[in-house]
């Protein structure tokens, strides 16, 4: 009995201090595990000019204009907006009031220059009629709050 | 416990479930299969691409409950030495295997029309393919060691340390910023899933662990069969 449970608690600390220890590393490189940067973090430290970054945020309801292949809109994290230009062909969620992230490089004159653009699906999941039910009785509120936007802006 | 520690007594309680859990799995994927992709209607942003959550999500699951078991029996093993815990454990790896390849496939599909890319490496998505791999390093281990019990027991030991992956894959969605969404379903405010689209979810993920107990079981009946060949052989050779 003794000697099971003496296996028993080095398992256990064995697993504590490689825990412990993934945890560290993970605290340690919690920035750059970020897959994208919010506006307000992206102002706030702006990188160089040939930096590659993400950028992620709502697309801006009313910010949206386009020109042929050729896009802009403001990307906003509801403190600050950055705006966007983009050409090329954008995912089928893409639109005002949707999560998007956008990869590029932050212009010295503000504008972000994307050479690519994913949309961002919430985690929120129902049938047309009932979307369209909410949005008719003013209960529309997504945590996300993306759709909420673009049901105002509708 | 005790029950599962003993070859025999394990092939004799549990053998004859065999055709009753295959037959359980069949019917739950043919329903939940049907209900998803025929019954759930058609998502309000999505459209009918939201169909592929009915494999995906349950595949995940799989994916973390699977090497859940794995590592549960790998430590049983190593703690209380029951002939049997290594066998299981060795013998579901394959299977989380599988259910995370499925997870990672599906999920690509979904999200080449919704989000634009195949792949991208965010948190979610690293953390999910550095679980398969290590479920690939599971099945490759053993055959690095010419001794059978030593390859087992390392084998074993790299299944407990290699649970700290799990907490990492579940919660990367809520830790970090990520492309893949966070938790529809398995959350503390309740399921963000409209119910008229959820119940498919759960009965494929019925069908599926059933799936995973039905293969489990055949693949360590092999196992307990082929010691039992083993040792008769090397009983004969030496007569």
């Amino acid at each position: 009995m003794r000697a099971k449970r003496k296996r028993l608690y080095i398992l256990l600390s064995a697993l504590l201090c490689f825990g412990g220890a993934t945890a560290l590393v993970l605290a340690a490189f919690d920035d750059s595990l970020a897959f994208f940067y919010a506006p307000k973090d992206l102002l706030a430290a702006p990188p160089g000019p040939q930096q590659a970054i993400r950028l992620g945020g709502l697309v801006e309801a009313g910010t949206l204009e386009r020109a042929g292949r050729e896009v802009r809109f403001q990307v906003t994290d509801r403190v600050e907006s950055v705006p966007v230009l983009y050409s090329g062909v954008l995912p089928d969620l893409f639109r005002e009031g949707q999560g998007v992230v956008v990869e590029g490089k932050l212009s010295p004159n503000g504008l972000f220059q994307a050479h690519r653009v994913l949309a961002k699906h919430d985690e929120n999941y129902m049938p047309r009629e009932v979307a369209e039910a909410l949005k008719a009785s003013g209960e529309w509120q997504p945590a996300a709050g993306g759709p909420a936007q673009a049901g105002a802006a509708q | 416990m005790h029950v599962l520690a003993n070859p025999g007594k394990f092939l004799r309680i549990f053998g004859p479930l065999l055709p009753w859990l295959s037959l359980i799995a069949l019917a739950l994927i043919a329903v939940g299969l049907y209900a998803g992709l025929f019954l759930a209607p058609p998502d309000y942003q999505q459209g009918e691409t939201v169909r592929i959550m009915y494999v995906h999500v349950p595949a995940a699951w799989m994916a973390l409950f699977v090497y859940a078991t794995v590592a549960a029996a790998s430590a049983a093993g190593l703690i209380w030495h029951h002939s049997l815990a290594f066998v299981i454990a060795q013998a579901a790896v394959p299977i989380g295997a599988t259910f995370t390849f499925l997870a990672l496939v599906t999920g690509s599909f979904w999200g080449k029309p919704m989000w634009g890319a195949w792949w991208v490496w965010d948190g979610r998505l690293t953390s999910v393919l550095l679980l398969f791999f290590l479920y690939l390093g599971l099945m490759a281990l053993p055959e690095a060691f010419d001794k059978r019990e030593r390859g087992q027991r390392m084998t074993a030991i790299l299944s407990v340390i290699g649970v700290v992956l799990l907490p990492i894959v579940k919660f990367s969605v809520d830790w970090w910023a990520t492309l893949h969404q966070p938790a529809s379903v398995l959350r503390f405010d309740g399921p963000t899933i409209h119910e008229s689209q959820i119940w498919p979810l759960f009965v494929m993920a019925g069908g599926f662990a059933f799936y995973c107990f039905a293969v489990l079981l055949v693949r360590v009946k092999q196992q307990i069969l082929e010691t039992r060949l083993r040792r008769l052989q090397l009983a004969s050779a030496d007569a």
